[in-house]
């Protein structure tokens, strides 16, 4: 016996929560395996489409319309291999799951957010909390950072906004956290008090943290119509700690993303879990994929090329082998970072089905010496056909049950374009809608 | 680093110990009594994204504690530099290992605090103190189970006198605010001896029960059930001799005691292994620490292959075993129409946190509602200590919060301790999966074997 599915998920980040996700819209059996969290607990929660062009990062000024941009993309380009109308399919299916969670749906246009280094960042969708404080929005702002989090320096990222041009005036101070002394204190604690609404000591009695927050940051309005925080504003209670926070304050409050860890990260993984709880979708974490058993080319090969077929995969349970058997599989397994390719002094692999990833033999031309500089080791993943299916060195399919997805896949610099969200939503979304097709066909 | 600001060049292949491989490499003795761990290739794979940090439950809501980066690979390194002692903060990690399982580079987290652990408690930790006593005594809880199963009704009635709890807390340290465990009046073994032992014959379908202490000595209804489930299926089962996993005396830094214990049970289930059985535990920190931990932490010839070698009691059904048709039409009592369920963070890092839910929905009347993965706060011995106590209480808040918000008032677990937090924080009865299955396939007519 194994474990028996319909369509199985090796991955569960951004790109294979919304494979599974898009799957399940059909009367199949889904599941997720995925080894650790996803890298969404480290990105900010935006959904970045196509911030820049892919050769002038840096350089250019941002994208405007990512739409628009898609047409120009290079061959191999994740965008180009599913196409413009897939990207926007995608983005209309991410909107429904996630509801009143994220905004940005109103415009093909990329909005601006301000950053906590006080640059401005274009991106397709972005969470309610960071809503107010878009940087096309003319009111005039004041940034509040806290002694006990040093990454976030709200006169500095105040004085960045202003010289950046944007059309408003805006404001920093730093005051100090009630409740919170250390200055290494977890993200996670500040929003537990506040998600709890946590008594603590303030002018000399205990009031609940969301009070204590408001009363601090009082005192320091001079008139600004919307109040800036770094992304700590609670996590499982978010919405209501920052509707509370604008009652007692008068004003809109809005958060503005930060580096690693992220709550917004975190809150919009928690939002895709219950999704996929909600689809029936079967989860299975903590474990990795680590081998797979071939079987025959089968006759529902629509290629008619002489491909294998993945018979099952084999999941690592702390030593015990466990067989996991689908009909049609989904590579999401992230990229350098998410372990989805792996590097070492000799080659670039992909570990799970070994699929090819083209690199340059010598190691020296993995990366150029300016750490900015145009990186190639920042594309290397698996190639795939139109229909998402992992290539061959040769350019037949490595499997004909196996599509892969999100920032496996090469072609693309997610981090250079500020394109990652976006390409892990569309190339997810379409191998998980073909894969449940194939299943039903 | 962070792509909402910069350039991330997070995934730039590591050069920089490229030339470590040719230069001869020194290791340094950083934790004195584990010359054989070499930990530094997992020290080196961090690249601080923190990650582990936002799934700590003791950081959410201790300030105080600098969360698993900095007991694991930070502290390393500190250790590593010159002579600092280890920070006594480890000793508030409470080994739920869930920062484990988050770290998108495999950094063994837990392993580092255990061996960390070990460390300050042996070179720092005065063996006379109050807390070194009591953790001993925690720790070695199955030294003193036999004797409290001897006299069981005593046993529990001493424990149950409001003096003796006081006591425990002034004298002990142990928290006065929770009910000491029902000792029962027969222990497993002694069920299992009296019925004669096995029923089924079988060398090709064998299994070796590792019960661990609480199923043998609290609980034996659960073990009992994993007998006439599994007796169901054909299966001979074996009870081969076997010590305390070993789980409380990680998590209070007593290495040397785990140690012996591991020894014991590696030693009788590889034993079990070559009769041709395959091993089975229903406790899941039971399962995570011959999984896990042994590898982790010990060389035993077997370990490895007792690793291999073992299972959840349901995960072992389902791969080998069609158990969702077995239970097609099954029914149960209506004491499980409605049942919360808690998965267990050693569940949970196993992979196994979803598998009661996906067997529950097979069986027809039962509704089982998940709380979601939120972490129970007891973590065995931890929230006994009466310093702990509160942070335990705090951590459970989310837990107590869903089960009152599910529409079922009968809980479900794989954790003993787990159990205990959730009835401690709820009142609701709570039962084990195993239980359910027995009712299920075995009904509640017991086998005549009472
Ligand atoms: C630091 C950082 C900041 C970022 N900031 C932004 C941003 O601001 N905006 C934006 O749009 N994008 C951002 N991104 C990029 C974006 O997060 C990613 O491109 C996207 O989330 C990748 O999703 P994924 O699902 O492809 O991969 P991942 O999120 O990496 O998920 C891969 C999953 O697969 C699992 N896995 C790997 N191997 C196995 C195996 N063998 N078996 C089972 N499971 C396995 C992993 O454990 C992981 O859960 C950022 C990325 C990083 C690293
Ligand atoms: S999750 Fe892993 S890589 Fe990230 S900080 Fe923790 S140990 Fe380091
Ligand atoms: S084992 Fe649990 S308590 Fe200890 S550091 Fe890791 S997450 Fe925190």
């Amino acid at each position: 016996m194994a474990i028996e599915d319909d369509v199985l998920v090796v991955g569960g980040g951004l790109a294979g929560a919304t494979a599974a996700l898009a799957a399940a819209r059909e009367d199949v059996r889904v599941r997720i395996v995925s080894a650790t969290q996803s890298t969404l607990r480290q990105a900010s929660g935006l959904i970045d489409v196509l911030g820049y062009p892919p050769d002038g990062a840096g350089t250019e000024d941002p994208i405007v319309d990512p739409f628009d941009a898609i047409a120009d993309l290079p061959t191999g380009h994740p965008y180009e291999r599913v196409g413009a109308d897939a990207v926007r399919d995608a983005l209309e299916f991410f909107d429904r799951v996630a509801g009143d969670a994220y905004a940005g749906s109103h415009t093909d246009v990329n909005a601006l957010v301000p950053t906590y280094a006080g640059r401005v960042k274009p991106t397709a969708r972005y969470p309610a909390a960071t809503a107010a404080g878009l940087a096309s929005d003319p009111r005039d702002t004041l940034l509040v950072g806290f002694d006990t989090i040093p990454d976030f320096d709200a006169p500095l990222a105040a004085g960045h906004l202003e010289a950046a041009g944007v059309p408003f005036a805006v404001r920093g101070v730093t005051v100090s956290f009630p409740g919170i002394e250390r200055d290494d204190a977890k993200v996670t604690r500040y929003a537990h008090l506040l998600d709890r609404n946590e008594p603590v000591w303030r002018g000399g009695s205990e009031t609940g943290s969301r009070a204590a927050l408001a009363s601090v940051v009082e005192d320091r309005l001079a008139g600004e119509s919307r109040v800036g925080f770094p992304a700590i504003l609670g996590d499982d209670h978010a919405t209501a700690v920052r509707t509370d926070l604008e009652a007692a304050l008068d004003v809109d409050v809005f958060e503005v993303p930060m580096g690693p860890p992220s709550l917004p990260g975190l809150r919009l993984e928690d939002l895709l879990y219950g999704a996929l709880e909600d689809a029936g979708v079967r989860v299975t974490t903590g474990v990795p994929v680590v081998d797979y058993e071939s079987a025959r080319g089968g006759a529902d090969d629509r290629t008619g090329a002489d491909s294998d077929r993945i018979g099952h995969v084999v999941v690592d349970r702390n030593g015990a082998a466990v067989p996991h058997r689908a009909d049609q599989y989904v590579l999401a397994t992230g990229g350098l970072v998410g372990t989805g390719i792996e590097s070492d002094r000799e080659q670039v692999t992909e570990p799970v089905f070994d699929c090819h990833v083209a690199h340059p033999d010598d190691r020296y031309d993995w990366f150029v010496d300016d750490v900015f500089g145009d990186q190639p080791y920042a594309r290397f993943g698996v190639d795939v056909d139109r229909d998402l299916r992992p290539l061959e060195a040769g350019g037949g399919l490595e499997f004909s049950n196996l599509r892969a997805a999100g920032s496996v896949l090469s072609g693309y610099d997610f981090a250079a374009e500020k394109s990652g969200s976006g390409v892990s939503l569309a190339t997810g979304y379409v191998a998980g809608t073909r894969a449940a097709a194939e299943v039903t066909s | 680093m962070s792509d909402a600001d910069t350039t991330a060049d997070a995934g730039r292949p590591t050069d920089e110990h490229a030339d470590d491989e040719n230069d001869a490499f020194e290791p340094i003795e950083v934790f004195p009594e584990a010359e054989s761990m070499d930990l530094r290739p997992g020290a080196d794979s961090c690249y601080k994204c923190s990650t582990c940090d936002t799934n700590c439950p003791v950081a959410e809501v201790d300030e105080e504690f600098p969360g698993p980066k900095f007991q694991g690979p930070e502290q390393w390194r500190l250790k590593r530099q010159d002579d600092h002692d280890i920070d006594e903060t480890v000793m508030k990690c409470s080994n739920c290992m869930r920062c484990d399982s988050a770290c998108p580079t495999d950094v063994p987290l837990s392993q580092m605090h255990n061996t960390a652990r070990g460390a300050y408690v042996d070179d720092q930790m005065n063996t006379l103190s109050r807390e070194y006593v009591r953790n001993r005594l925690l720790a070695n809880y199955r030294r003193l189970a036999p004797l409290a199963a001897t006299f069981p009704r005593t046993a529990n009635f001493v424990m149950g006198l409001s003096a003796v709890r006081w006591l425990g807390e002034k004298t002990l340290g142990i928290t006065s605010e929770r009910e000491f465990p029902e000792f029962a009046t027969e222990t497993f073994r002694e069920w299992f001896t009296a019925r004669g032992g096995a029923h089924v014959e079988n060398p090709e379908k064998r299994i070796a029960y590792f019960h661990g202490c609480y199923a043998n000595f609290n609980t034996p209804a659960v073990a009992k059930a994993l007998v006439r489930v599994y007796e169901h299926f054909g299966y001979e089962v074996l009870v081969p001799e076997q010590d305390c996993s070993g789980t409380p005396m990680f998590a209070n830094g007593m290495l040397a005691d785990a140690r012996r214990a591991a020894e014991t049970n590696v030693r009788e289930l590889a034993g079990a292994l070559e009769e041709g059985a395959d091993v089975i535990t229903s406790c899941s920190s039971c399962s995570m620490s011959l999984r896990q931990e042994y590898p982790e932490l010990f060389d035993f010839v077997d370990t490895e292959t007792v690793a291999a070698n073992t299972w959840d009691a349901l995960e072992y059904l389902r791969v080998h075993e069609d158990l969702e048709a077995a239970l097609e039409g099954a029914a149960v009592g209506e004491e499980f129409d409605d049942v919360v369920y808690h998965a267990p963070c050693h569940s949970r890092n196993q992979g196994l946190d979803s598998q009661t839910i996906e067997v529950m929905n097979a069986i027809d009347g039962i509704e089982a509602h998940d709380v979601g993965d939120s972490c129970s706060g007891i973590s065995g011995t931890y929230g006994w200590k009466a310093e702990r106590y509160e942070t335990s209480m705090a951590i459970g808040e989310e837990m107590f919060e869903h089960m009152a918000a599910a529409p079922a008032e009968t809980g479900l677990t794989e954790c003993p301790t787990c159990s205990m937090q959730m009835e401690h924080g709820s009142g609701y009865p709570v039962y084990h999966t195993l239980e359910v299955l027995e009712a299920a396939l075995v009904g509640s007519e017991a086998d005549g074997t009472e």
